[in-house]
């Protein structure tokens, strides 16, 4: 039980950065679609960096800005121009799907065995506190997902920042006549969503795994798509949608190795269609940001 | 001394003139009405001042120094508020954060703190609101005040109010009237926009009268009558439709019986609303916008099936059948928002000829040269200024609305429904559309007018309903009704048995 705790902290980790990430720029107005391949592209720059400096910090440094550029290409497309969100989010995706193939290509050819790095080791300083010690046993990416919840709260609710955010994703008719620039405030959330995703995506290799592989962030921007709906934008509860993803798929991997005599596609299966359904349940009373898809153009 | 001056001033959409050369100065300490018709320019001058547009040219000074206005945070910094029309308010948002909204400086943002400084507001200018509560929980008046102390909040000391009363029901009216001159004798000016001329009389002190996008004049209010000010309005002395005195009505026509609809959030919509529309006669719908008009459309138009009740359309039951089965049992349609009463990619012929399809059929192929002749002989009978081949979305508001009419008044409805069937047309169509509806009228049919401007509901109607929260508070007699009256039962306050 107690594993599984620590498990499931883990598996919520990338969701939680991905997923406050995609809250910050829906709150502004605009659903981020490329979240899915703003995450691959932090996984990748995120390990390559670590790959030719050794530092680990420098990687998250490294994915953390590359997601930041993408949000900025993201807001010029939407924001500036106007374009249909839906379009250019998937461009982003496939535009930095391709980016990370290619690069990786360039960089590491194609290697027999994946190249690797020596990822982030778990925290010891708790680990000894009686029967909580292997639950704190995290890494300190995780630690920070934690942390940034709350902060993500209070930067939406407590600042005025926050509360810009919030007009121009309601309404930014209303909030450019109280003499708010609309263009920034929805290009800022931008990149700071992007910085989040890039670093929910670094986590993967750069925590986990220690090696890259084109198929490693596996739905996981789309999972976080959903789970701001589960959340109702709402960064606290974020947390429990992250909490139950991550749950399910901790148990999925335990249910496997018990030798239940069924396929193992239906186990890894089991957490998307957990989500499928919680959102279902949840979306019932969904607040969508008014403005969200609506491009704003003062006439 | 000026608190304003606008010199000079252009505006063009397109081929459209807004502003032609518009000259406008406003005094320190006075109410300055800003009066004209629909589309004569009002609003987009004022949203120039505002920063909302920008001019082609002219000058704006300010305090009788030349500025820049390029954004609304422009004319903020330059002491200048504005309560649009349609409130630009955030309904999520308390009204204390919609207040504060880019208007405080610091990075925090204590929730208490800014309650309490918008609380020292309300109290320093005598305008009463609550800033704990939500926006969107709020009565129109209410958001109304929210915005005006938006304005105050960022030290405005020029006030432009677009259209206030428009969304009030009369006894509101009186309260912003009384509002607006305690502010001004505290040393704000006002730009009150406004196309009604027992308004402007009552609280201006100056009129400035716009025409089609010019400059008609400005005259002091104790000099002038409203009687002038009509002429410099719609420049030429009479206007409005010539009414028949009431006729004879038949039998009913429609009869709506206890209808009622609930919606999926589990809200009443429409409550238990009895109606009967008789042939050849106008009953008018009145009511502030917002309480039960769209859906009562909606529902006798098919567009959405009631919870309860019965329609009858010429001894038809028509409660939850289709359009179209409506159109064929007799009734005739202009939605509420003409757009969606055509398609705009069509031409006008299609368009003409999109609710009668079936008389166009010719062995399940439509008859082009049928539609074409019908099309002609239709924009002509009804003054539409386009070609059949023209889209309708390149047409103006007025012949869009013709295009709606003709269609649906081409089948000889028994029963003809009018809904906002003169909103944002100027004169001309205005009094176009009228006319149209009143020889409806007289050919027997029996018309039900939904609108939320009393002045065309008190000059067409025969008998007057007035809804209000769903609910229809009474049927009066044209002859009986006085705005004060139609006013009380609007606001919900007095009801008519």
């Amino acid at each position: 039980m107690i594993g599984l705790i620590a498990a499931t902290l883990r598996v919520a980790t990338p969701l939680i950065f991905g997923t406050l990430g995609e809250l910050f720029s829906e709150r502004a107005g605009i659903l981020n679609l490329g979240i899915e391949g703003i995450m691959l592209l932090g996984a990748f720059v995120g390990f390559a960096t670590t790959y030719s400096t050794g530092s680990l910090w420098l990687g998250v440094l490294a994915a953390c800005i590359v997601g930041i550029m993408a949000g900025l290409l993201m807001a010029i497309m939407t924001v500036y121009f106007g374009v249909n969100q839906h379009v250019s989010g998937l461009g982003i995706t496939l535009f930095c799907t391709g980016l990370a193939y290619y690069a990786f290509r360039v960089i590491f050819g194609t290697p027999a065995n994946p190249p690797q790095i020596q990822p982030f080791m778990q925290t010891e300083f708790l680990a000894d506190v009686n029967i909580l010690g292997p639950i704190l046993r995290q890494y300190p990416l995780t630690y920070y997902a934690m942390l940034l919840v709350p902060v993500v709260w209070w930067v939406l609710y407590r600042t005025n920042f926050g509360l810009n955010i919030r007009a121009v994703g309601e309404n930014p008719e209303a909030a450019d006549a109280a003499g708010i620039n609309v263009y920034r405030v929805r290009t800022i959330s931008l990149m700071i969503a992007g910085g989040f995703m890039g670093v929910g995506g670094a986590f993967l290799t750069l925590s986990t795994l220690g090696f890259f592989t084109f198929d490693i962030i596996a739905g996981r921007g789309w999972v976080c798509i959903a789970l701001v709906i589960f959340a109702n934008w709402n960064p606290i509860r974020v947390l429990w949608g992250a909490f139950i993803f991550g749950g399910v798929s901790a148990l999925q991997l335990r249910l496997q190795l018990t030798g239940i005599n069924l396929p193992y596609e239906l186990f890894l299966a089991l957490p998307y269609v957990v989500t499928i359904i919680a959102l279902t349940i949840a979306n019932r009373n969904a607040a969508y940001p008014a403005a969200l898809l609506k491009p704003y153009k003062r006439e | 001394m000026n608190a304003v001056q606008m010199l000079n001033i252009t505006k063009k959409f397109g081929d459209l003139v807004a502003n032609d050369n518009v000259n406008f100065d406003l005094r320190k300490g006075e109410i300055h009405a800003l009066l004209g018709e629909n589309g004569a320019g009002k609003t987009t001058l004022m949203r120039i001042l505002y920063g909302l547009y920008r001019a082609d040219s002219g000058e704006i000074w300010i305090n009788d120094q030349p500025v820049q206005i390029n954004s609304p945070r422009d004319a903020i910094n330059n002491g200048v508020g504005m309560v649009t029309q349609h409130f630009t308010l955030v309904p999520p948002l308390s009204v204390a954060e919609n207040i504060v909204l880019g208007a405080v400086k610091g990075f925090t943002l204590n929730p208490k703190e800014i309650e309490k400084s918008v609380a020292e507001a309300s109290e320093e200018y005598g305008i009463t609101v609550k800033p704990s509560a939500l926006v969107r929980h709020l009565s129109v008046g209410e958001r109304q005040r929210v915005e005006i102390l938006k304005a105050l909040y960022r030290r405005a000391n020029v006030l432009i109010m677009d259209e206030p009363t428009a969304v009030l029901v009369p006894q509101e009216v009186d309260g912003l009237f009384n509002s607006l001159k305690q502010l001004v004798e505290k040393g704000l000016s006002v730009i009150f926009i406004s196309h009604k001329l027992n308004e402007v009389m009552a609280i201006c002190d100056r009129v400035t009268v716009l025409r089609g996008g010019r400059l008609v004049g400005t005259v002091e209010r104790a000099g002038t009558s409203e009687k002038d000010l009509a002429v410099m309005m719609v420049g030429r002395e009479t206007f409005g439709v010539e009414r028949q005195g009431i006729k004879e009505t038949g039998d009913p026509v429609l009869t709506v019986d206890h209808l009622s609809l609930t919606d999926e959030q589990g809200i009443d919509k429409l409550k238990d609303i009895t109606l009967e529309v008789r042939h050849g006669e106008v009953l008018g719908v009145a009511g502030v916008s917002g309480n039960g008009q769209a859906e009562l459309v909606k529902v006798l138009t098919g567009l959405q099936k009631p919870t309860n009740g019965q329609i009858i359309l010429n001894a038809i039951d028509i409660a939850g059948a289709s359009p179209s089965a409506i159109t064929i049992a007799g009734m005739g349609r202009t939605p509420e928002d003409r757009h969606a009463g055509v398609v705009g990619e069509l031409t006008v012929e299609e368009n003409l000829a999109l609710e009668s399809l079936e008389i166009y059929l010719n062995r399940g192929v439509l008859d082009r040269k049928k539609i074409r002749k019908q099309a002609i002989e239709m924009i002509a009978d009804y003054n539409i200024k386009a070609s059949p081949e023209d889209k309708v979305r390149t047409l103006s508001g007025g012949n869009m609305q013709k295009v709606v009419m003709a269609r649906s008044l081409s089948r000889n409805p028994s029963c003809v429904l009018a809904a906002q069937p003169t909103r944002g047309l100027d004169v001309g169509a205005t009094e176009y559309v009228r006319g149209k509806l009143l020889e409806q009228r007289d050919r027997g049919a029996g018309v039900l007018l939904i609108s939320e401007d009393l002045e065309e509901i008190m000059e067409l109607a025969d008998r007057i309903a007035v809804i209000y929260e769903g609910r229809i508070m009474g049927v009066i007699p044209a002859a009986e009704a006085t705005e004060e009256s139609l006013g009380l039962m609007m606001a919900g306050v007095t009801e008519h048995n």
